[in-house]
Protein backbone atom coordinates (compact mmCIF):
# COMPACT_ATOMS: atom_id res chain seq x y z
CA UNK A 1 0.00 0.00 0.00
CA UNK A 2 2.69 2.70 0.88
CA UNK A 3 4.17 1.89 -2.40
CA UNK A 4 1.44 2.68 -4.25
CA UNK A 5 0.92 5.86 -2.55
CA UNK A 6 4.76 7.22 -2.89
CA UNK A 7 4.36 6.24 -6.14
CA UNK A 8 0.99 7.77 -6.66
CA UNK A 9 2.57 10.85 -5.53
CA UNK A 10 5.28 11.14 -7.59
CA UNK A 11 2.92 10.81 -10.29
CA UNK A 12 0.60 13.14 -9.43
CA UNK A 13 3.21 15.75 -9.24
CA UNK A 14 4.65 14.83 -12.67
CA UNK A 15 1.01 15.13 -13.79
CA UNK A 16 0.41 18.67 -12.83
CA UNK A 17 3.29 20.11 -13.76
CA UNK A 18 3.44 19.12 -17.10
CA UNK A 19 -0.06 20.24 -16.98
CA UNK A 20 1.09 23.82 -16.06
CA UNK A 21 4.14 23.64 -18.04
CA UNK A 22 1.92 22.76 -21.29
CA UNK A 23 -0.06 26.01 -20.07
CA UNK A 24 2.47 28.41 -19.20
CA UNK A 25 4.97 27.68 -22.24
CA UNK A 26 5.45 29.56 -24.88
CA UNK A 27 6.72 27.54 -27.99
CA UNK A 28 3.75 25.36 -29.24
CA UNK A 29 5.92 22.46 -29.86
CA UNK A 30 7.05 22.33 -26.15
CA UNK A 31 3.35 22.53 -25.25
CA UNK A 32 2.61 19.51 -26.88
CA UNK A 33 5.17 17.85 -25.64
CA UNK A 34 4.41 18.75 -21.98
CA UNK A 35 0.92 17.40 -22.94
CA UNK A 36 2.59 13.76 -24.12
CA UNK A 37 4.11 13.42 -20.68
CA UNK A 38 0.80 14.25 -19.19
CA UNK A 39 -1.12 11.99 -20.91
CA UNK A 40 2.05 9.38 -20.40
CA UNK A 41 1.66 9.95 -16.61
CA UNK A 42 -1.95 9.21 -16.41
CA UNK A 43 -1.48 5.68 -18.29
CA UNK A 44 0.47 4.71 -15.79
CA UNK A 45 -2.48 6.12 -13.13
CA UNK A 46 -4.76 3.44 -15.15
CA UNK A 47 -2.11 0.85 -14.33
CA UNK A 48 -1.82 1.69 -10.72
CA UNK A 49 -5.55 1.28 -10.75
CA UNK A 50 -5.31 -2.17 -12.27
CA UNK A 51 -6.51 -1.26 -15.54
CA UNK A 52 -3.94 -2.36 -17.96
CA UNK A 53 -6.58 -1.82 -21.46
CA UNK A 54 -7.23 1.44 -20.35
CA UNK A 55 -3.48 2.38 -19.56
CA UNK A 56 -2.41 1.23 -23.23
CA UNK A 57 -5.43 2.45 -24.57
CA UNK A 58 -4.67 5.90 -23.47
CA UNK A 59 -0.70 5.96 -24.68
CA UNK A 60 -2.18 4.42 -27.82
CA UNK A 61 -4.71 6.95 -29.04
CA UNK A 62 -3.99 9.74 -26.97
CA UNK A 63 -0.01 10.35 -26.73
CA UNK A 64 0.58 7.77 -29.98
CA UNK A 65 -1.58 9.00 -32.57
CA UNK A 66 -3.67 12.07 -31.51
CA UNK A 67 -0.37 14.32 -30.25
CA UNK A 68 1.36 12.89 -33.59
CA UNK A 69 -1.10 14.49 -35.44
CA UNK A 70 -0.69 17.88 -33.41
CA UNK A 71 2.69 17.89 -33.91
CA UNK A 72 2.44 17.30 -37.51
CA UNK A 73 0.10 20.43 -38.03
CA UNK A 74 2.72 22.89 -35.78
CA UNK A 75 5.73 21.78 -37.86
CA UNK A 76 3.72 22.25 -41.43
CA UNK A 77 2.36 25.52 -40.10
CA UNK A 78 5.27 26.89 -38.66
CA UNK A 79 3.31 27.71 -35.70
CA UNK A 80 6.08 27.07 -33.50
CA UNK A 81 6.00 30.39 -31.55
CA UNK A 82 2.54 31.79 -30.12
CA UNK A 83 2.45 35.70 -30.32
CA UNK A 84 0.39 37.61 -27.67
CA UNK A 85 -2.58 36.50 -27.78
CA UNK A 86 -5.54 39.10 -27.73
CA UNK A 87 -6.79 38.76 -24.10
CA UNK A 88 -10.02 40.75 -23.70
CA UNK A 89 -10.43 42.94 -20.42
CA UNK A 90 -12.85 40.76 -19.36
CA UNK A 91 -12.23 37.04 -20.10
CA UNK A 92 -9.65 36.59 -17.34
CA UNK A 93 -12.05 37.80 -14.41
CA UNK A 94 -14.55 35.72 -15.73
CA UNK A 95 -12.16 32.75 -16.27
CA UNK A 96 -11.50 33.10 -12.75
CA UNK A 97 -14.98 33.05 -11.52
CA UNK A 98 -15.81 30.25 -13.83
CA UNK A 99 -13.34 27.88 -12.26
CA UNK A 100 -13.62 29.03 -9.13
CA UNK A 101 -16.88 27.70 -9.00
CA UNK A 102 -15.78 24.32 -11.19
CA UNK A 103 -13.33 24.06 -7.98
CA UNK A 104 -16.33 24.65 -5.78
CA UNK A 105 -18.52 21.48 -7.14
CA UNK A 106 -15.33 19.20 -7.22
CA UNK A 107 -15.16 20.01 -3.79
CA UNK A 108 -19.01 19.69 -2.71
CA UNK A 109 -19.31 16.14 -4.69
CA UNK A 110 -16.74 14.87 -3.12
CA UNK A 111 -17.82 15.62 0.26
CA UNK A 112 -21.37 15.05 0.47
CA UNK A 113 -21.11 11.87 -1.94
CA UNK A 114 -23.80 13.26 -4.13
CA UNK A 115 -23.96 12.11 -7.58
CA UNK A 116 -23.62 8.70 -7.01
CA UNK A 117 -20.07 8.99 -6.07
CA UNK A 118 -19.29 6.18 -3.89
CA UNK A 119 -16.26 6.05 -2.26
CA UNK A 120 -14.77 2.87 -1.45
CA UNK A 121 -14.97 2.00 2.29
CA UNK A 122 -12.16 -0.62 4.20
CA UNK A 123 -13.19 -3.69 3.19
CA UNK A 124 -15.22 -3.75 -0.07
CA UNK A 125 -13.42 -5.96 -2.76
CA UNK A 126 -12.96 -5.35 -5.96
CA UNK A 127 -12.64 -8.27 -8.77
CA UNK A 128 -8.52 -7.22 -9.61
CA UNK A 129 -9.48 -8.99 -12.90
CA UNK A 130 -11.72 -6.28 -13.65
CA UNK A 131 -9.65 -3.94 -16.03
CA UNK A 132 -8.43 -6.96 -18.92
CA UNK A 133 -9.57 -6.88 -22.02
CA UNK A 134 -12.25 -9.64 -22.17
CA UNK A 135 -14.24 -7.90 -18.78
CA UNK A 136 -13.76 -4.02 -20.45
CA UNK A 137 -15.44 -5.54 -23.61
CA UNK A 138 -17.90 -7.43 -22.07
CA UNK A 139 -19.17 -4.35 -19.94
CA UNK A 140 -18.94 -1.97 -23.11
CA UNK A 141 -20.91 -4.70 -25.72
CA UNK A 142 -23.87 -5.43 -22.83
CA UNK A 143 -24.24 -2.93 -20.21
CA UNK A 144 -23.24 0.60 -21.61
CA UNK A 145 -23.91 -0.38 -25.06
CA UNK A 146 -26.31 2.26 -26.20
CA UNK A 147 -23.44 4.89 -25.33
CA UNK A 148 -21.15 3.14 -26.90
CA UNK A 149 -22.68 2.97 -29.94
CA UNK A 150 -24.09 6.65 -30.33
CA UNK A 151 -20.14 7.34 -29.71
CA UNK A 152 -19.29 5.12 -32.81
CA UNK A 153 -21.36 7.47 -34.83
CA UNK A 154 -20.16 10.52 -33.41
CA UNK A 155 -16.95 9.67 -34.65
CA UNK A 156 -18.43 8.23 -37.96
CA UNK A 157 -20.49 11.80 -38.56
CA UNK A 158 -16.59 13.40 -37.65
CA UNK A 159 -14.93 11.11 -40.26
CA UNK A 160 -17.59 12.14 -43.01
CA UNK A 161 -17.58 15.92 -41.66
CA UNK A 162 -13.18 15.65 -42.08
CA UNK A 163 -13.54 13.92 -45.62
CA UNK A 164 -16.23 16.58 -47.19
CA UNK A 165 -14.31 19.70 -45.67
CA UNK A 166 -11.13 18.49 -47.37
CA UNK A 167 -13.02 17.66 -50.63
CA UNK A 168 -11.75 20.58 -53.42
CA UNK A 169 -14.80 21.71 -55.66
CA UNK A 170 -15.10 21.17 -59.29
CA UNK A 171 -16.30 23.82 -61.03
CA UNK B 1 8.94 -10.15 -3.99
CA UNK B 2 11.25 -12.97 -3.30
CA UNK B 3 14.97 -11.73 -4.26
CA UNK B 4 15.73 -14.93 -6.51
CA UNK B 5 12.65 -13.37 -8.69
CA UNK B 6 14.03 -9.72 -9.37
CA UNK B 7 17.55 -11.28 -10.04
CA UNK B 8 15.56 -13.40 -12.22
CA UNK B 9 13.84 -10.21 -13.71
CA UNK B 10 16.90 -8.58 -14.39
CA UNK B 11 19.20 -11.18 -15.79
CA UNK B 12 16.26 -11.24 -18.45
CA UNK B 13 16.29 -7.83 -18.73
CA UNK B 14 19.77 -7.77 -19.36
CA UNK B 15 20.09 -10.63 -21.76
CA UNK B 16 17.29 -9.09 -24.33
CA UNK B 17 19.10 -5.99 -24.10
CA UNK B 18 22.46 -7.79 -24.85
CA UNK B 19 21.15 -9.75 -27.25
CA UNK B 20 19.24 -6.69 -29.35
CA UNK B 21 22.17 -5.00 -29.20
CA UNK B 22 24.64 -7.14 -30.41
CA UNK B 23 22.27 -8.57 -32.61
CA UNK B 24 22.00 -5.38 -34.35
CA UNK B 25 26.05 -5.13 -34.88
CA UNK B 26 25.91 -8.32 -36.58
CA UNK B 27 22.30 -7.46 -38.47
CA UNK B 28 24.59 -4.78 -40.38
CA UNK B 29 27.19 -7.50 -41.22
CA UNK B 30 24.50 -9.97 -42.62
CA UNK B 31 22.84 -7.09 -44.71
CA UNK B 32 26.07 -6.24 -46.00
CA UNK B 33 27.18 -9.58 -46.93
CA UNK B 34 23.38 -10.38 -48.47
CA UNK B 35 22.92 -7.13 -50.01
CA UNK B 36 26.66 -8.08 -51.34
CA UNK B 37 25.59 -11.53 -52.58
CA UNK B 38 22.58 -10.35 -54.21
CA UNK B 39 24.47 -8.23 -56.44
CA UNK B 40 27.59 -10.72 -56.93
CA UNK B 41 29.62 -8.61 -54.96
CA UNK B 42 31.84 -10.02 -51.91
CA UNK B 43 31.25 -7.60 -49.47
CA UNK B 44 32.98 -6.65 -46.18
CA UNK B 45 36.11 -9.37 -45.78
CA UNK B 46 38.97 -7.59 -44.80
CA UNK B 47 38.26 -6.72 -40.66
CA UNK B 48 38.81 -10.64 -39.40
CA UNK B 49 38.27 -13.79 -40.54
CA UNK B 50 35.36 -13.33 -43.04
CA UNK B 51 34.83 -9.70 -42.15
CA UNK B 52 33.59 -10.54 -38.61
CA UNK B 53 35.02 -7.88 -36.85
CA UNK B 54 33.70 -5.34 -39.39
CA UNK B 55 30.98 -4.34 -36.96
CA UNK B 56 33.89 -3.91 -34.58
CA UNK B 57 35.60 -1.63 -36.77
CA UNK B 58 32.51 0.70 -37.48
CA UNK B 59 31.29 0.70 -33.69
CA UNK B 60 35.09 1.96 -32.95
CA UNK B 61 35.26 4.38 -36.21
CA UNK B 62 31.55 6.09 -35.16
CA UNK B 63 32.82 6.44 -31.57
CA UNK B 64 35.77 8.60 -32.46
CA UNK B 65 33.56 11.02 -35.00
CA UNK B 66 33.11 14.08 -34.12
CA UNK B 67 29.89 15.11 -32.97
CA UNK B 68 28.45 18.55 -34.51
CA UNK B 69 25.50 20.36 -32.98
CA UNK B 70 24.41 23.28 -35.33
CA UNK B 71 24.08 26.13 -34.08
CA UNK B 72 20.70 27.15 -35.04
CA UNK B 73 18.97 23.93 -33.78
CA UNK B 74 17.03 23.18 -30.39
CA UNK B 75 19.63 21.71 -27.98
CA UNK B 76 17.39 19.65 -25.67
CA UNK B 77 15.38 18.33 -28.11
CA UNK B 78 18.49 17.49 -30.90
CA UNK B 79 19.98 15.55 -27.95
CA UNK B 80 17.08 13.78 -27.06
CA UNK B 81 15.42 13.00 -29.85
CA UNK B 82 18.14 9.49 -30.97
CA UNK B 83 17.31 8.42 -27.57
CA UNK B 84 13.24 8.75 -27.93
CA UNK B 85 13.88 6.97 -31.41
CA UNK B 86 15.97 3.75 -29.33
CA UNK B 87 14.29 3.26 -26.36
CA UNK B 88 10.35 1.91 -27.63
CA UNK B 89 12.29 -0.50 -30.22
CA UNK B 90 14.65 -1.92 -27.13
CA UNK B 91 11.38 -2.57 -24.55
CA UNK B 92 9.05 -4.26 -27.42
CA UNK B 93 10.71 -7.30 -26.86
CA UNK B 94 9.60 -7.24 -23.16
CA UNK B 95 6.49 -9.30 -24.35
CA UNK B 96 7.77 -11.59 -26.89
CA UNK B 97 7.67 -15.01 -25.17
CA UNK B 98 11.37 -17.36 -26.04
CA UNK B 99 9.91 -20.28 -24.72
CA UNK B 100 7.91 -22.42 -22.06
CA UNK B 101 9.05 -22.88 -18.93
CA UNK B 102 12.57 -24.56 -19.34
CA UNK B 103 14.14 -25.35 -15.36
CA UNK B 104 17.62 -23.84 -15.36
CA UNK B 105 19.83 -24.88 -12.01
CA UNK B 106 16.52 -26.57 -9.95
CA UNK B 107 14.57 -23.60 -11.03
CA UNK B 108 11.29 -23.11 -13.03
CA UNK B 109 11.90 -20.46 -15.41
CA UNK B 110 9.43 -19.22 -17.80
CA UNK B 111 11.81 -18.04 -21.16
CA UNK B 112 9.44 -14.57 -21.11
CA UNK B 113 9.77 -11.30 -19.16
CA UNK B 114 6.14 -10.65 -19.05
CA UNK B 115 3.56 -12.78 -20.19
CA UNK B 116 0.90 -10.00 -19.82
CA UNK B 117 -3.26 -9.86 -20.74
CA UNK B 118 -2.90 -6.76 -23.28
CA UNK B 119 0.29 -7.86 -25.14
CA UNK B 120 -0.54 -6.92 -28.85
CA UNK B 121 -1.78 -3.61 -27.38
CA UNK B 122 1.59 -3.51 -25.50
CA UNK B 123 3.21 -3.78 -28.78
CA UNK B 124 1.02 -1.38 -30.95
CA UNK B 125 1.24 0.85 -27.59
CA UNK B 126 4.99 1.21 -27.75
CA UNK B 127 5.53 1.74 -30.97
CA UNK B 128 3.12 4.87 -31.71
CA UNK B 129 5.68 6.55 -29.21
CA UNK B 130 8.58 6.02 -31.98
CA UNK B 131 7.20 7.96 -34.30
CA UNK B 132 8.21 11.23 -31.88
CA UNK B 133 12.01 10.67 -32.21
CA UNK B 134 12.42 11.32 -35.49
CA UNK B 135 9.51 13.97 -35.70
CA UNK B 136 11.53 16.02 -33.13
CA UNK B 137 14.75 14.96 -34.68
CA UNK B 138 13.50 16.51 -38.02
CA UNK B 139 11.97 19.61 -36.44
CA UNK B 140 15.08 20.64 -33.92
CA UNK B 141 17.80 20.03 -36.56
CA UNK B 142 16.60 23.49 -38.30
CA UNK B 143 17.09 21.75 -41.60
CA UNK B 144 14.64 22.30 -43.99
CA UNK B 145 15.57 18.73 -45.66
CA UNK B 146 15.44 17.48 -42.12
CA UNK B 147 11.76 19.27 -41.57
CA UNK B 148 10.55 17.66 -44.83
CA UNK B 149 11.82 13.93 -43.52
CA UNK B 150 9.74 14.60 -40.45
CA UNK B 151 6.99 15.35 -41.68
CA UNK B 152 6.97 12.43 -44.13
CA UNK B 153 7.96 9.96 -41.40
CA UNK B 154 5.27 11.24 -39.08
CA UNK B 155 2.32 11.20 -42.00
CA UNK B 156 3.31 7.90 -43.11
CA UNK B 157 3.81 5.67 -40.06
CA UNK B 158 -0.07 6.98 -38.89
CA UNK B 159 -1.02 6.14 -42.15
CA UNK B 160 0.55 2.27 -42.26
CA UNK B 161 0.55 2.06 -38.35
CA UNK B 162 -3.56 1.42 -38.88
CA UNK B 163 -3.03 -1.89 -41.52
CA UNK B 164 -0.89 -2.68 -39.05
CA UNK B 165 -2.96 -2.79 -36.18
CA UNK B 166 -5.96 -4.34 -38.22
CA UNK B 167 -3.52 -7.26 -39.06
CA UNK B 168 -2.84 -8.18 -35.50
CA UNK B 169 -6.68 -8.58 -34.81
CA UNK B 170 -6.55 -11.22 -37.23
CA UNK B 171 -4.28 -13.40 -34.76
CA UNK B 172 -6.11 -12.12 -31.71
CA UNK B 173 -9.44 -13.27 -32.59
CA UNK B 174 -8.21 -16.72 -33.49
CA UNK B 175 -6.71 -16.76 -30.45
CA UNK B 176 -9.33 -15.11 -28.63
CA UNK B 177 -6.54 -13.46 -25.73
CA UNK B 178 -4.20 -10.22 -26.47
CA UNK B 179 -1.44 -12.21 -24.72
CA UNK B 180 1.16 -13.23 -27.03
CA UNK B 181 1.83 -16.64 -24.97
CA UNK B 182 -1.68 -17.48 -25.58
CA UNK B 183 -1.58 -16.68 -29.35
CA UNK B 184 1.71 -18.56 -29.99
CA UNK B 185 -0.11 -21.55 -27.83
CA UNK B 186 -3.10 -21.48 -29.69
CA UNK B 187 -1.27 -21.40 -33.26
CA UNK B 188 0.24 -24.85 -31.81
CA UNK B 189 -3.07 -26.45 -30.01
CA UNK B 190 -5.15 -26.10 -33.03
CA UNK B 191 -6.98 -29.49 -34.37
CA UNK B 192 -7.80 -30.02 -37.96
CA UNK B 193 -10.52 -27.12 -37.98
CA UNK B 194 -7.57 -24.74 -36.34
CA UNK B 195 -5.14 -25.67 -39.29
CA UNK B 196 -7.54 -24.46 -41.75
CA UNK B 197 -8.12 -21.42 -40.00
CA UNK B 198 -4.57 -20.33 -39.04
CA UNK B 199 -3.27 -21.40 -42.70
CA UNK B 200 -5.67 -20.19 -45.13
CA UNK B 201 -6.93 -16.90 -44.23
CA UNK B 202 -4.40 -15.91 -42.57
CA UNK B 203 -1.39 -15.26 -45.12
CA UNK B 204 -3.38 -12.59 -45.76
CA UNK B 205 -2.49 -11.16 -42.43
CA UNK B 206 1.01 -11.70 -42.75
CA UNK B 207 1.36 -10.49 -45.64
CA UNK B 208 -0.69 -7.34 -44.69
CA UNK B 209 1.56 -7.30 -41.30
CA UNK B 210 5.14 -7.83 -43.46
CA UNK B 211 4.04 -5.01 -46.09
CA UNK B 212 2.93 -2.26 -43.03
CA UNK B 213 5.71 -3.17 -40.68
CA UNK B 214 8.31 -2.42 -43.50
CA UNK B 215 6.77 0.81 -44.10
CA UNK B 216 6.31 1.17 -40.23
CA UNK B 217 10.69 0.86 -39.83
CA UNK B 218 11.07 3.28 -42.79
CA UNK B 219 12.56 0.10 -44.78
CA UNK B 220 13.42 0.61 -48.51
CA UNK B 221 10.77 0.62 -50.46
CA UNK B 222 9.38 2.89 -48.01
CA UNK B 223 12.31 4.75 -46.88
CA UNK B 224 10.65 8.10 -48.12
CA UNK B 225 11.67 9.44 -44.69
CA UNK B 226 15.35 9.38 -45.67
CA UNK B 227 14.99 9.53 -49.43
CA UNK B 228 19.03 10.30 -50.07
CA UNK B 229 18.13 11.56 -53.16
CA UNK B 230 15.42 14.25 -52.78
CA UNK B 231 16.11 14.84 -48.76
CA UNK B 232 19.87 14.17 -49.15
CA UNK B 233 18.90 12.06 -45.68
CA UNK B 234 15.86 13.30 -44.57
CA UNK B 235 15.21 13.87 -40.64
CA UNK B 236 18.98 12.87 -39.52
CA UNK B 237 20.63 14.95 -42.07
CA UNK B 238 22.53 17.28 -39.24
CA UNK B 239 23.57 14.35 -37.03
CA UNK B 240 26.61 12.98 -36.66
CA UNK B 241 28.95 10.45 -34.48
CA UNK B 242 27.05 8.12 -31.92
CA UNK B 243 23.81 10.47 -32.01
CA UNK B 244 23.96 9.28 -35.85
CA UNK B 245 24.56 5.69 -34.75
CA UNK B 246 21.98 5.55 -31.79
CA UNK B 247 19.02 6.25 -35.25
CA UNK B 248 20.88 3.61 -36.92
CA UNK B 249 20.99 1.15 -34.11
CA UNK B 250 17.15 1.74 -33.84
CA UNK B 251 16.55 1.27 -37.64
CA UNK B 252 18.10 -2.21 -37.07
CA UNK B 253 16.49 -2.66 -33.44
CA UNK B 254 13.50 -2.45 -35.23
CA UNK B 255 14.04 -5.14 -37.86
CA UNK B 256 15.06 -7.24 -35.52
CA UNK B 257 11.74 -6.89 -33.46
CA UNK B 258 9.54 -6.56 -36.14
CA UNK B 259 10.75 -9.75 -37.27
CA UNK B 260 10.22 -11.48 -34.00
CA UNK B 261 6.88 -10.16 -33.67
CA UNK B 262 5.91 -11.80 -37.11
CA UNK B 263 7.46 -14.91 -36.24
CA UNK B 264 5.43 -15.11 -32.76
CA UNK B 265 2.45 -13.93 -33.82
CA UNK B 266 1.67 -15.62 -37.61
CA UNK B 267 4.69 -18.47 -37.92
CA UNK B 268 3.89 -20.19 -34.71
CA UNK B 269 6.84 -18.68 -32.39
CA UNK B 270 9.01 -20.90 -30.18
CA UNK B 271 6.75 -23.98 -31.62
CA UNK B 272 8.41 -26.24 -33.72
CA UNK B 273 8.52 -30.39 -33.68
CA UNK B 274 10.14 -31.92 -30.09
CA UNK B 275 10.09 -29.04 -28.30
CA UNK B 276 7.62 -30.24 -25.34
CA UNK B 277 10.76 -32.55 -24.79
CA UNK B 278 13.36 -30.25 -25.13
CA UNK B 279 12.59 -26.81 -24.28
CA UNK B 280 15.69 -25.29 -24.69
CA UNK B 281 14.26 -25.88 -28.21
CA UNK B 282 12.01 -22.92 -28.11
CA UNK B 283 14.81 -19.97 -28.27
CA UNK B 284 16.48 -22.06 -31.36
CA UNK B 285 13.27 -22.07 -33.37
CA UNK B 286 12.20 -18.35 -32.72
CA UNK B 287 16.08 -17.40 -33.81
CA UNK B 288 15.43 -19.39 -37.26
CA UNK B 289 12.07 -17.96 -38.24
CA UNK B 290 13.58 -14.53 -37.37
CA UNK B 291 16.30 -15.35 -39.42
CA UNK B 292 14.32 -16.22 -41.79
CA UNK B 293 12.12 -12.67 -42.07
CA UNK B 294 15.23 -10.88 -41.31
CA UNK B 295 16.35 -12.23 -45.13
CA UNK B 296 13.31 -11.75 -46.14
CA UNK B 297 13.68 -7.77 -45.17
CA UNK B 298 17.31 -7.35 -47.20
CA UNK B 299 15.54 -8.93 -49.88
CA UNK B 300 12.88 -6.81 -50.68
CA UNK B 301 15.84 -4.10 -50.37
CA UNK B 302 17.73 -5.66 -52.49
CA UNK B 303 15.59 -5.99 -55.86
CA UNK B 304 12.45 -3.23 -55.01
CA UNK B 305 12.77 0.23 -56.07
CA UNK B 306 11.52 3.65 -53.77
CA UNK B 307 7.78 4.33 -53.72
CA UNK B 308 6.94 7.45 -54.75
CA UNK B 309 5.29 9.35 -52.22
CA UNK B 310 1.54 9.93 -53.18
CA UNK B 311 1.61 6.49 -54.18
CA UNK B 312 2.98 5.44 -50.82
CA UNK B 313 -0.01 6.93 -49.17
CA UNK B 314 -2.71 6.00 -51.97
CA UNK B 315 -1.37 2.49 -51.53
CA UNK B 316 -1.52 2.19 -47.48
CA UNK B 317 -4.98 3.90 -47.57
CA UNK B 318 -6.51 2.54 -50.20
CA UNK B 319 -5.41 -0.85 -50.65
CA UNK B 320 -3.68 -2.01 -47.46
CA UNK B 321 -6.26 -0.21 -45.47
CA UNK B 322 -9.56 -2.12 -46.91
CA UNK B 323 -7.36 -5.48 -47.73
CA UNK B 324 -6.97 -5.91 -43.83
CA UNK B 325 -10.17 -4.70 -42.63
CA UNK B 326 -11.30 -7.33 -45.02
CA UNK B 327 -9.05 -9.80 -43.17
CA UNK B 328 -10.94 -9.00 -39.94
CA UNK B 329 -13.80 -9.77 -41.16
CA UNK B 330 -12.54 -13.14 -42.50
CA UNK B 331 -11.14 -13.90 -39.08
CA UNK B 332 -14.45 -12.81 -37.35
CA UNK B 333 -16.60 -15.10 -39.60
CA UNK B 334 -14.47 -17.94 -39.12
CA UNK B 335 -14.18 -17.33 -35.84
CA UNK B 336 -18.11 -17.35 -35.24
CA UNK B 337 -18.36 -20.51 -37.49
CA UNK B 338 -15.62 -22.60 -35.93
CA UNK B 339 -15.77 -20.74 -32.54
CA UNK B 340 -13.19 -19.18 -30.81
Amino acid sequence: MTVQLILFFILAIVAVLTAVGMLVSKNAVYAALYLILNFAAVAVFYLLLNAPFLAVAQVTVYAGAIMVLFLFVIMLLGAEKLGQSQVQAWQRPLAIGLGLILAAEMVYILVSGAGGLVVASQGTTINPDFGSPANVGMELFTKYLLPFEVTSVLLLVAIVGAIVMTRVEKK
Amino acid sequence: MEPALIWEYLIKSAFILLFLTGGFAYLTLFERKVLARLQTRVGPNRAGPMGLLQPVADGIKLIFKEELIPDKANKLLFILAPVITVIPALIIPAVIPWGRVMTIFGRQVPLYLADINVGMLYITAVSSIAVYGIVLAGWSSNNKYALMGGLRSSAQMISYELALGLSFVGPILLAGSMGLVDIVEAQGAAGFLGWIKWNLFQPLGFIIFLIASIAEINRSPFDMPEAEQELTAGYHVEYSGMKFALFFMAEYIKMIVVSMIGATVFLGGYLGPFVDKWPWLGPVYLMVKTVVLLFLLVWVRATLPRFRYDRLMAFGWKVLLPLALLNVFIAAVLTVIFGG
